[in-house]
């Protein structure tokens, strides 16, 4: 069926069956690889892009039912000659080794800490009132849908406390 | 994933005629689409909910309650600062369920229906009563960490997963369901679950074309204290192997009242007054609480490999008690109605 797609911007008119998922479109039909497929059943978070600003497994989720959605990929976040602050942090940290998951963790962790500017709590905030610092125990709870198999996982939670304090100050 | 027509209705009236003509509904899709590409369900006809108007709002109610829409999805109903305030042990519950990137898409009524996660419902080469009807149940006997050992039959031991819902239970929750007919009826949370008995296919008092419109709340109960804890296997993500949720009120030194609903332990959210009824109107203690665990557990059918869920289940619940009467004197939590 016609559905039109509208990712980083560009708006893509597709021809698709209902069961290809969100993932398998931005990748085989718009050549967009940098979203990864790890585990294709939501678990791992290899391939999470943005949907209207918020993240979402994008192995999870039907093509078809995101008409009109402004959606968000990795390559939409910052290419290799321009990349975005948090990009630079997960370079200067050693947020990752093999790189595999590092496009999910990334887009997650962008809409990570727009949720905890918002306010939003997590299961480990002491008070539900005012979720307070955005701790490395903050960090990880709000990541607990990205894995890395590599156990970058120090690296990463210092790369993001470093991009979402700059973008405090900022 | 095997082909499937998909539609995306535009009225409740569309979605409710194909749904009467055998479509399965889809929201957030997280779940179905998981058991779809596990072809654990292969539905013919997919009809896509959301995009219905008037689902996606969370409105205060005439008498002092909340009225969620079946659409609002976990993440803005965790985030949002009337449930912050009021119904924390529901945030703290949605919170403690899945990840970031699933509560963005997971909806309330989505969340509601969700399937259990028995491994043998997931497993289409091993028997399962509930996938497959009458091919038996290869959790008894199997690996039944995750299963129930409350409200199951001879014919199935599986868990509902739901976090959101066990709060909700003791939150004294309504269900609202759109009938075939236009007209609206209501359900207590604790009623939309059928227990497997001899037929686990069947797992909700919902007739065919029926449709989830929105979940009330009560008015919060004042002055009680509202606490969700939750056991499991690793330190996020994962399912409970044992959750409590409990929304307890004092009279000076005396519980006037418990509200007390359990995960990971129940073929659904389980509710059971009569440990309630063992705590209204006594001074809180461990003896107490421990005798209101013996009610709980009175029933209590385990398998050798769930075993340890009755006595996990008992401290747990005593952990909670203890916090929720201010035994503990823990500070660290949330009050209801901030009173």
């Amino acid at each position: 069926m016609d559905v039109t797609l509208s990712v980083n911007g560009e708006t893509h008119k597709l021809d698709i069956e209902p069961r290809v998922t969100l993932l398998d479109a931005l990748r085989d039909r718009l050549g967009l690889t940098g979203s990864k497929k790890g585990c294709d059943h939501g678990q791992c978070g290899a391939c999470t892009v943005l949907v209207n600003g918020r993240r979402v497994n994008s192995c999870l989720s039907l093509a078809v039912m995101h008409e009109d959605d402004e959606i968000t990929t990795i390559e939409g976040i910052g290419m290799p000659d321009d990349l975005a602050r948090l990009q630079q942090d997960f370079v200067e940290c050693d947020g990752y080794q093999c790189g595999y998951c590092t496009p999910g963790q990334i887009v997650s962790a962008t809409a990570a800490i727009e949720e905890a500017k918002l306010g939003w709590p997590s299961y480990v905030s002491p008070s539900l009132a005012d979720m307070g610092e955005l701790t490395d125990e903050e960090i990880a709870e709000r990541m607990s849908g990205n894995l890395c198999r590599c156990s970058a996982y120090p690296g990463i939670r210092q790369a993001i406390a470093r991009a979402a304090e700059a973008e405090d100050k900022a | 994933m095997r082909p499937f027509d998909y539609t995306r209705p535009e009225n409740l009236e569309v979605a409710s005629q194909a749904l009467t003509d055998g479509a399965t509904p889809i929201a957030g899709g997280t779940n179905l689409i998981d058991l779809m590409k596990l072809q654990i369900m292969t539905p013919e006809h997919v009809v896509d909910l959301t995009r219905l108007p008037g689902l996606s709002d969370i409105d205060g109610t005439p008498d002092g309650g909340m009225r969620i829409g079946a659409l609002v999805s976990n993440s803005v109903l965790a985030g949002d600062p009337t449930v912050r305030r009021a119904y924390p042990v529901l945030a703290r519950a949605l919170l403690a369920g899945a990840s970031g990137q699933i509560r963005n898409k997971a909806t309330t009524g989505g969340n509601l229906l969700q399937r259990t996660r028995c491994p043998y419902f997931y497993d289409t080469a091993m028997p399962c009563n509930k996938r497959e009807p009458n091919s038996g149940c290869s959790a008894q006997g199997g690996i039944a960490r995750m299963c129930a050992i409350l409200g199951t039959s001879p014919e199935c031991i599986a868990a509902h997963p739901s976090d959101m819902a066990v709060a909700m239970r003791a939150l004294d929750a309504q269900v609202e369901i759109r009938q075939t007919s236009g007209e609206t009826r209501t359900l207590p949370v604790g009623d939309l679950y059928l227990l497997p008995g001899d037929n686990p296919a069947k797992e909700y008092a919902l007739e065919a074309g029926e449709v989830i419109t929105a979940v009330i709340l009560p008015a919060p109960v004042s002055g009680a204290r509202q606490t969700y804890r939750k056991v499991r296997d690793r330190a996020s993500y994962a399912f409970a192997l044992v959750s409590v949720a409990a929304v307890v009120k004092m009279d000076g030194d005396t519980i006037e009242s418990a509200q007390l609903a359990f995960g990971g332990i129940g073929a659904k959210p389980w509710r059971d007054t009569e440990v309630e009824d063992v705590l209204a109107g006594e001074a809180p203690s461990d003896e107490l609480f421990a005798k209101a665990a013996d009610v709980l557990l009175r029933d209590a059918w385990t398998e050798e490999s769930n075993a340890f869920k009755a006595p996990l289940a008992k401290r747990t619940l005593i952990s909670a008690l203890r916090d929720a009467t201010g035994l503990s004197g823990e500070t660290h939590f949330d009050m209801g109605d901030a009173a």
